[in-house]
């Protein structure tokens, strides 16, 4: 079969390749780029309910190129879903092969230019965030232009103007709306120099940005320019740190809010405490009404987002807390607090020891913001929503986690750590599943590393998750053995030992000879220099897998699945 | 199939024109956790050997190669005068907590905050942890992704080797 755009993408490749090749020739930038593909061959499993696609083997692939000479810079990346994997990506679906990705960038002493696609925040991204999480298959890039310019030392502006990225279909797709932005920083310490006497700093910024989009209701007559501000304010001395954003969005009728006219505000505020061996933070998040997506009405939640709200949680490395009971930030509303202490024992103390112990602890909460129901007197009282205050918090807890985690080098040859984390976890309002409980659940974990020699390693993990609620129970064991610099081997099962299937029991109610499901899979991997080659095989869980502050769920799959990744 | 043949012919363009020159670091805004900006061009050490380690908060293979560096650290610098600067990826999430969790763990490296993946991006970085070091002339001469234990004494052979002590 002939793939109508395959002739001219391959002679776009060529002609690109050959035009740096050329310009390499000639006064000699350089050219350097990455390659990355997670394929899958997927097996029938139905005990795990594992998806079965149409094709059993699917592959996501990725290269990228940038080409740099002095002060001009240009970069491609191509795509590759031939399908993708199953659950790739969250949103809007992706397919076939294409360039993803393409811009164009140069430098004129303080004057930075860049166009076609690129990635870029303001602030922390309350109002605007174009970012990539390629293994997520999050990526809502630019495209259009951005200009940047540094007037004088110390002031940072920034200005974009584009269109947001929206789906793959051999090549990438664009959303209907305009986003435009600008952005001003000052950081005094830099402005002032020399006449600036404190050993701290004080940044301040402020941005506005405005998305475009043509009202096409019958019904309702809706905002088609809908603008959002933010000013923060980054006080930092040695020791302390101090960072606060507030953001305002113009009513903003669309999908997620159920086409209400409210304004939206969201605030974060953070404080920290740093010495050599001691590290303190707290923070509080109060967000209200503030999706804000460049088509009103976007099919699903993960596309077209021009702004970015951060969860106030830890983000979990061990297996279990990471990808069953994660936080997702509610935009709608929600009031969170974040608590953290990292202490180290120093060498020859008494808790110490011989070398030393580290402790960190955090707890964090997130609540629904508290609202008032605006009532359906009359319509225009209707579309108005709700009232509320910022930092209010409503009656139902959506997340709490209490987690202490201990760090020891009991000897030259060994490692312990050893964490305790409690979770609850409204599994509704998270997850989406209506009608299911809150989640109540105490895991426990232990991770060993034992060196042989200089080389040759073991680590090993036991997790274990109890509740009464959504699953059941958990149990994971993991071994990883490892040959420095180049190879390692890997085996881990996971065993879900009360499986309540789709209804909810608890113990002892209903189902009386609960299934007992172990999810087994082994990996080899090889790594040279910038390359890595890992392949699994065996059962993998559903679980919502996260990066940043973002996740995504993966159904349980069973099969062989081969990633490499090269960096050249 | 035809796809893999035509990223295939790209690659072999692409490998062609890789530059024989060696690389130096991109200039890429990068910001200290004071919120200071830097241009990464700009970092050096002074003409000895530079390590750059790309990690984040939320990556535990990249705690345990920091670490283990940490305990090392100054018999390397004492020996060497290699410097580390350890860049974190972490984004609007965790990028708060990177200074108190640097200062809890008690490491001596000069840290950058890389929220939006900028710099990530300009070094064609997958994943991490992934270490480039650079020779004295702020050359990269060596990479390395991923972690296991034992790692951080090949890198440090590296670094002997650049200082001529081996």
């Amino acid at each position: 079969m002939q793939h109508p755009t395959l002739g001219r993408l391959l002679a776009t490749c060529l002609s690109v390749g050959a035009t740096f090749a050329t310009l390499h020739a000639q006064d000699g930038g350089s050219l350097h780029g990455n390659f990355s593909t997670d394929a899958q061959y997927y097996l029938q499993d139905s005990v795990i309910g594992a998806v079965m696609p149409p094709q059993r083997f699917a592959a996501n692939a990725w290269t990228n190129l940038i080409y740099t000479n002095k002060n001009f810079e240009a970069g491609i990346r191509f795509e590759s879903y031939e399908p993708p994997l199953a659950g790739y990506p969250a949103g809007q679906p992706y397919k076939g092969t294409g360039l993803g990705y393409r811009y164009i960038k140069y430098t004129m002493s303080d004057l930075e230019v860049t166009f076609g696609n690129f990635f870029d925040q303001f602030g922390q991204g309350m109002v605007f965030r174009a970012y990539e999480e390629r293994y997520l298959g999050v990526d809502n890039a630019m495209d259009g232009f951005r200009v940047r310019y540094k007037p004088h030392r110390g002031v940072y502006l920034k200005g974009v103007v584009g269109q947001q990225r929206f789906g793959f279909d051999n090549g990438f797709t664009k959303g209907v709306g305009i986003v435009r932005g600008a952005d001003a920083e000052v950081s005094f310490n830099e402005l002032l120099d020399s006449a600036w006497t404190g050993a701290g700093n004080l940044i301040l910024g402020a941005s506005f940005v405005s998305k475009y989009q043509a009202d096409q209701s019958s019904q309702l007559v809706l905002p088609e320019n809908v603008g959002t501000w933010a000013a923060r304010l980054h006080y930092t001395s040695p020791k302390w740190d101090f960072y606060t954003e507030y953001a305002y969005k113009i009513n903003d009728p669309n999908s997620r809010n159920g086409f209400i006219y409210k304004p939206g505000q969201a605030m974060m505020v953070n404080a920290t405490y740093s010495v050599k061996g001691l590290g303190a933070s707290v923070g509080a998040h109060s967000f209200d009404n503030m999706f804000y997506q460049s088509d009103r009405t976007s099919p699903s939640p993960f596309d077209l987002n021009i702004n970015f709200l951060p969860p106030l949680t830890k983000q979990h490395t061990y297996n279990l807390p990471a990808t069953l009971y994660p936080y997702a930030t509610q935009p709608n509303g929600e009031v969170s607090g974040q608590g953290e202490l990292f202490y180290k024992f120093k060498k020859g103390s008494k808790l110490g020891g011989k070398y030393g112990t580290k402790v960190a602890v955090n707890y964090s909460v997130a609540y629904a913001l508290d609202t008032t129901d605006l009532g359906v007197a009359d319509d225009t009282t209707r579309r108005l929503g709700y009232t509320s205050k910022m930092f209010v918090p409503g009656d139902r807890m959506y997340f709490s986690d209490f987690n202490l985690e201990l760090r020891k080098k009991v000897s030259e040859t060994w490692e312990l750590a050893l964490t305790y984390l409690n979770l609850v976890y409204d599994i509704d309002i998270i997850q989406g599943k209506p009608g299911k409980p809150k989640v109540y659940a105490d895991m426990v974990i232990l991770e060993g590393l034992h060196n042989f020699n200089d080389k040759t390693s073991l680590r090993f993990e036991v997790q274990h998750l109890r509740t009464a609620q959504d699953q059941g129970n958990w149990a994971t064991a993991l071994a990883e053995l490892t040959f420095s610099p180049h190879w390692f081997l890997a085996a881990m099962d996971q065993f879900n030992y009360v499986t309540m299937g789709n209804e909810f029991h608890y113990y002892g109610v209903g189902d009386t000879s609960p299934d007992r499901l172990h999810y087994p899979i082994g990996s080899v991997g090889y790594i040279r220099g910038g390359n890595r080659f890992q392949m699994n095989y065996g059962r993998q869980r559903a679980g919502i897998f996260c990066v940043g502050g973002v996740c995504r769920q993966v159904p349980a799959s069973n099969g062989l699945s081969l990633s490499i990744t090269s960096t050249f | 199939m035809k796809h893999f043949t035509l990223l295939l012919s790209f690659f072999l363009v692409a490998q062609f024109a890789v530059a024989q020159t060696p690389t130096k670091l991109p200039s890429v805004i990068v910001q200290t956790p004071e919120g200071k900006k830097v241009d990464t061009k700009t970092l050096s050490n002074n003409g000895k050997p530079m390590i750059i380690n790309f990690w984040a908060t939320w990556c535990a293979p990249c705690k345990k190669e920091l670490n283990a560096i940490a305990e090392k650290y100054a018999d390397w610098q004492k020996q060497t005068g290699v410097k580390l600067v350890a860049v974190s990826i972490d984004d609007a999430r965790s990028m708060n907590r990177v200074k108190p969790y640097v200062s809890g763990q008690d490491w001596d490296y000069e840290v950058y905050l890389d929220p939006n993946g900028d710099l990530k991006r300009a070094l064609n970085v997958n994943n991490v942890p992934h270490t480039f070091l650079l020779n004295g002339n702020g050359e990269i001469v060596w990479q390395h992704n991923n972690y296991e234990p034992g790692d951080e004494n090949e890198l440090f052979r590296k670094v002997l080797e650049l200082v001529g002590k081996k």
